[in-house]
């Protein structure tokens, strides 16, 4: 996270300065600024109260029920039983559980090899515009300020099997097509990436710009000193320059496909015959489409699956990245 | 060609030359081949930026006006055969896009005064006046951010079914969308780190001018930070037109639905050209958004972008 706001937050560049020369004063002042607001106490918890409010209301405490909902069964109306590990039982043994698995991991596996080197091919091509580079970064920014339900609409019109389609029009210009799109088990997860990754790499193709615009020239210098040549300079300094911006944004990508649900959900409804079926819609099936009342204790025993080994898998991949991270 | 060629590194001489050299440097540029390699790829980018990233949005602008036979016949015509400005009309007022239009403004304002209320003065009382336990909430607020947000949808639903102490739904009133957005970990430290870098000097000069809390709060911290506000009011208000899933589950009421989540329901039972229409006018008011506050958006946290779901 502290990686990314940098971008966001004022300049840091006049506060190193401050700091070294005003070390001192800066404390005793501080000390100062304390003893004053022992004094005022209560006037702090005013000024505290809407943080405490929203989030022991809706964060913190939803985040402590789910650890306990997801042992209990509940359905609004009689207090909630006790079932033991039942809940995670119950997703566990749902022969839904495995497609959803290997869906969200097959989307998130087109998604890296789609969404990850085409924004940073961009950016990188980018970064060398000299003139109107405002015009680029707009144009590349768009998509993503087009509402997602807009945009996942327009694109299943786009995405019509029918020759007269959008896509398949455009497709026999080359000859190619028609493809079937989202009507075909092979080709719908496929076409769901696409979108995704239309309407997700204009706010990575930024992250990457402002990365970019910070490193430093003198590297380049050195690396013509030694006779590098463009591609080289590409190689052996711009990757290695960005390599803990691309590290953060892979796993902030892997934790926001494990969650997808918008695209498949608006788009192909998880059909056809489950190939698009996430866990997350999963997780919306269980406690929102159920007919009988929803299973609130499966759908949070499963989220908190997901969210346990998104865990692990992030704790895994910082352990194994650390030496490669520049910060 | 060569005239702007020699403009640019002529201009870049006059600054500290460090400063604006990127991957090729002075002396590539010069080459013709690496120009022109350049410019080629330039052109190439800029032709497919614009087909891929404005291209649907000119489509959809086009089809708004078109009638639906056409779009249906040839979608990629450049021009129809007539234009239909009736489509818009009939989107706002018999489809009642107008009423959808209106509650989504409405929440999305909503949630605007939720967050900058919430983010501000949580800002305000943890870098500013630091209590001692300041540090503690600091790592609570920050804690939440590890939680991915698929934990907290069913809970977080629970809470609004039944809220401790209300002892009445909020299913279907605009709270159930406006207070839960105040809980954003995100907001609360940016403006944490914004405060965090004002002169302590000028805090101090009011205290001994003898501003209570209140006060200074009020007539020195929220004029000072109105860069920072802005960032997180934009934001606010593009998060909360986007968001589809919450609003969806808390607002069942069609009457109470914002075009998010109503838009897909439509689609099912309105002509395409009216419903191309409907669309187009809901993408109106983000798109303005970022023509106006572009800066905001390509300098600052392409965040939004980056973390999904």
């Amino acid at each position: 996270m502290t990686q990314l706001t940098p971008t966001t937050a004022p300049p840091p560049v006049p506060e190193t300065i401050d700091t070294i020369e005003a070390a001192t004063p800066a404390r005793r002042h501080r000390r100062g600024v304390r003893g004053w607001v022992r004094g005022d106490g209560p006037h702090i918890l005013v000024f505290l109260l809407p943080l405490l409010f929203s989030f022991v209301l809706f964060s913190w405490k939803p985040i402590v029920d789910a650890a306990i909902m997801a042992f209990q069964q509940t359905n609004l109306i009689a207090p909630a039983e006790w079932v033991g590990w039942d809940n995670f039982a119950t997703v566990l043994n749902d022969p839904l559980l495995g497609k959803a698995v290997a869906n969200t991991l097959w989307f998130a596996v087109l998604a890296l090899l789609l969404g990850y080197p085409i924004p940073l091919v961009v950016a990188v091509l980018m970064s060398e515009v000299r003139r109107a580079r405002g015009l680029y970064s707009a144009l590349a920014y768009l998509p993503v300020i087009v509402p997602p339900v807009v945009g996942a609409l327009l694109w299943k019109f786009f995405y019509d099997a029918s020759p007269n389609g959008v896509f398949n029009t455009i497709a026999g210009w080359f000859g190619a097509g028609p493809f079937p799109w989202l009507q075909d088990q092979a080709t719908a997860m496929p076409s769901i990436v696409l979108f995704a990754t239309w309407s997700a790499a204009g706010g990575t193709i930024i992250i990457y710009l402002a990365a970019l615009v910070g490193v430093a020239p003198e590297l380049y210098d050195a690396a013509e000193v030694d006779g590098a040549g463009v591609w080289r300079k590409v190689w052996h300094v711009t990757l290695p320059q960005l390599r803990g911006v691309l590290l953060i944004t892979f796993i902030l990508q892997i934790i926001g496909t494990a969650q997808v649900f918008l695209e498949p959900f608006l788009l192909t409804a998880g059909g056809p015959a489950n190939s698009t079926t996430t866990v997350l819609m999963l997780i919306y099936k269980y406690a929102f489409q159920n007919s009988l009342g929803g299973d609130y204790g499966a759908a949070t025993a499963l989220s908190l699956m997901l969210a346990i080994v998104l865990a692990i898998f992030s704790a895994i991949y910082f352990r194994l990245t650390k030496s490669w991270s520049t910060s | 060609m060569t005239g702007t060629a020699h403009a640019a590194p002529a201009r870049r001489r006059e600054k500290p030359q460090a400063e604006d050299r990127g991957i090729l440097s002075v002396a590539d540029w010069r080459r013709r081949r690496v120009r022109v390699t350049t410019r080629i790829t330039h052109l190439i980018l800029l032709i497919s930026l614009i087909v891929v990233g404005l291209g649907p949005i000119l489509w959809l602008a086009k089809s708004a006006i078109t009638p639906t036979q056409d779009t249906l016949r040839q979608p990629l015509a450049l021009w129809p055969n007539g234009i239909d400005w009736g489509n818009i009309a009939e989107a706002w007022t018999r489809v009642e896009i107008d009423r959808y239009f209106l509650n989504t403004v409405i929440i999305a304002l909503g949630v605007w005064f939720v967050q900058i209320l919430v983010a501000t003065t949580a800002g305000y009382a943890l870098s500013v006046l630091r209590p001692r336990y300041g540090k503690v909430i600091v790592g609570l607020v920050l804690a939440t951010m590890f939680v991915p947000t698929i934990v907290l949808l069913v809970p977080l639903y629970l809470t609004i079914v039944q809220p401790p102490l209300l002892g009445q739904s909020l299913i279907n009133t605009f709270w159930a969308v406006w207070l839960p957005a105040g809980a954003n970990a995100f907001n609360v430290l940016l403006v944490m780190r914004f405060f965090d870098s004002l002169p302590r000097e000028v805090f101090e000069a009011a205290r001994m001018d003898g501003a209570g809390p209140y006060r200074l709060f009020w007539s020195i911290v929220v004029p000072m930070s109105r860069p920072i506000i802005g960032v997180v009011s934009v934001f606010a208000v593009i998060a909360a037109w986007k968001d589809f899933l919450w609003p969806l589950l808390v607002l069942k009421d069609p009457a109470m639905q914002p075009l998010s989540v109503r838009l897909p329901q439509l689609q099912q039972f309105i002509e395409l050209d009216v419903f191309l229409a409907a669309l187009a006018i809901s993408t109106v008011i983000p798109i303005a958004l970022f023509l106006v506050f572009q800066r905001l958006f390509l300098n600052g946290a392409g965040l939004g972008g980056a973390v999904k779901g």
